[in-house]
């Protein structure tokens, strides 16, 4: 495997004018390499893998950017083939590995497929040779018959349909008015009472939100009138407010 | 003919596909498989001893009546029945990997036939042939395709039994491919084809 395989001058392929290959008509780069190996009745087993690699790249150099990307993958396999094959070796080195075997597997293995397909292809034409029973595709589905029913049905349909509307949930908005006068009547005459009250003395006992609301708008209407002053002595300390004659003078 | 021959017939000719011999059991409760059996033989004894025009065949495990193959050509010239369209070389070729090695993923088909699959793929699975039977482990978690009961009765076999043997083949088959785990692997291959 060492003479054979040295190459032969690419050009000199392109002159034989019986190499022609169409590459639509191969399934893909297995097939063509079979090709390529039949047409030099070569053994599979021991390819001359730079004479192949040379024709391989011959025959795909027509190849469209797109069809080639197959191919491309096993012209590279064949060049660096090509290249391991000429390094050297000992003929007495036991540990050496074909590098070609892969090939040889995957060549093996699609010819095999091929032999698969071909017998596949034939029982499908012996198939097709006997006939069954024609039978007409199912007709494209018929429009709804027209409905007859009478006025009961119909009210009983209408009452069922009803029944099954749920129940649609509303939320009612009363609105509930906001007592800010009365709020403020209220601190004014907690103020006339004391000097200084809490923010929960203005709330009074059981405070509603509207209740709640209420004071913080009166508070802060009064505040803004200058009738109190509205003091916190610490960051998220309770709020204190005072009649305005108290403030400190600064 | 037996009344039970007569009935099989019946429902082998309005159906439009193989029957099995369980299903053609259900035509009557009161009739066991051997029962069943026993008359689809002696409806194909019929049509072979009175050389009908049709047969009776066994496919994709169960029974359909087909036409004789010497009628197809006259058949077809009256345009009465048309075959279905032929497989193309990569659809067989695809359709080979997958009955041998099924269930496989589509980057096995495309390793073993060295071109790219998924076109073929999509229409085999189109056209009922194939179909995905599960996902494999490995990354990605693949499809993994196997062939359809449609891909029997279209070839004509009775089950996957009916492909050829390894030892039938030019070429011995590996039924498994060695992946790349000992040694010995790459010379088991080399010596077997010398």
């Amino acid at each position: 495997m060492t003479v054979r395989d040295v190459a032969p001058p690419t050009a000199a392929l392109g002159a034989e004018p019986a190499f022609v290959v169409r590459l639509d008509a191969f399934a893909g780069p297995l097939d063509l390499l079979l090709h390529l190996l039949r047409e030099e009745q070569i053994e599979i087993a021991d390819i001359p893998i730079a004479r192949i690699c040379d024709q391989f790249l011959q025959a795909i150099h027509e190849l469209g950017l797109n069809q080639a990307a197959d191919y491309l993958e096993m012209a590279s396999r064949l060049v660096r083939l090509k290249v391991q094959m000429l390094l050297p070796r000992n003929l007495d080195d036991e540990g050496w590995e074909d590098p070609r075997a892969e090939l040889v597997r995957r060549l093996l293995e699609y010819q095999q497929i091929r032999e698969i397909a071909q017998w596949l292809g034939s029982a499908a034409e012996r198939r097709s040779e006997r006939l069954a029973r024609g039978y007409l595709p199912a007709p494209p589905e018929q429009p709804p018959m027209p409905l007859t029913l009478d006025l009961m049905e119909m009210l009983q349909a209408v009452e069922r349909v009803i029944a099954a509307i749920p129940v649609p949930v509303l939320h009612r908005v009363v609105a509930r008015p906001l007592d800010v006068e009365g709020a403020m009547r209220r601190i004014e005459a907690l103020l006339e009472a004391r000097e200084e009250i809490g923010w929960l003395d203005a709330l009074g006992p059981t405070p509603a939100i509207a209740d709640l609301l209420s004071v913080l708008l009166a508070l802060l209407e009064l505040a803004r009138r200058g009738a109190l002053v509205l003091r916190q002595p610490a960051p998220f300390a309770p709020m204190v407010i005072a009649r305005e004659s108290t403030r400190p003078t600064l | 003919m037996n009344p039970l021959a007569q009935l099989c017939e019946a429902a082998l000719f309005s159906a439009a596909r193989p029957l099995t011999v369980e299903e053609l059991a259900t035509l009557d409760p009161d009739t066991a498989l051997p029962d069943v059996r026993a008359a689809l033989e002696e409806l194909r004894e019929h049509y072979d001893f009175d050389q009908h025009g049709v047969e009776l065949v066994e496919l994709a495990g169960g029974y359909q009546v087909l036409s004789r193959p010497l009628h197809a050509a006259a058949i077809e010239r009256a345009q009465f029945s048309v075959r279905g369209t032929r497989l193309t070389p990569a659809a067989l070729e695809t359709l080979a990997v997958i009955a041998y090695r099924q269930p496989v993923g589509r980057a096995e088909i495309e390793e073993i036939r060295g071109v790219s699959a998924g076109g073929v793929l999509r229409s085999l699975q189109e056209r009922g042939l194939i179909e995905v039977v599960g996902r494999s482990e490995a990354l990605g978690r693949p499809l993994l395709y196997g062939t359809a009961p449609l891909f029997l009765e279209l070839l004509g076999l009775r089950d996957l039994t009916d492909l050829p043997k390894a030892e039938e083949l030019t070429v011995a088959l590996q039924p498994h491919r060695p992946e790349a785990e000992g040694p010995d692997d790459a010379e088991a291959y080399v010596p077997a084809e010398s």
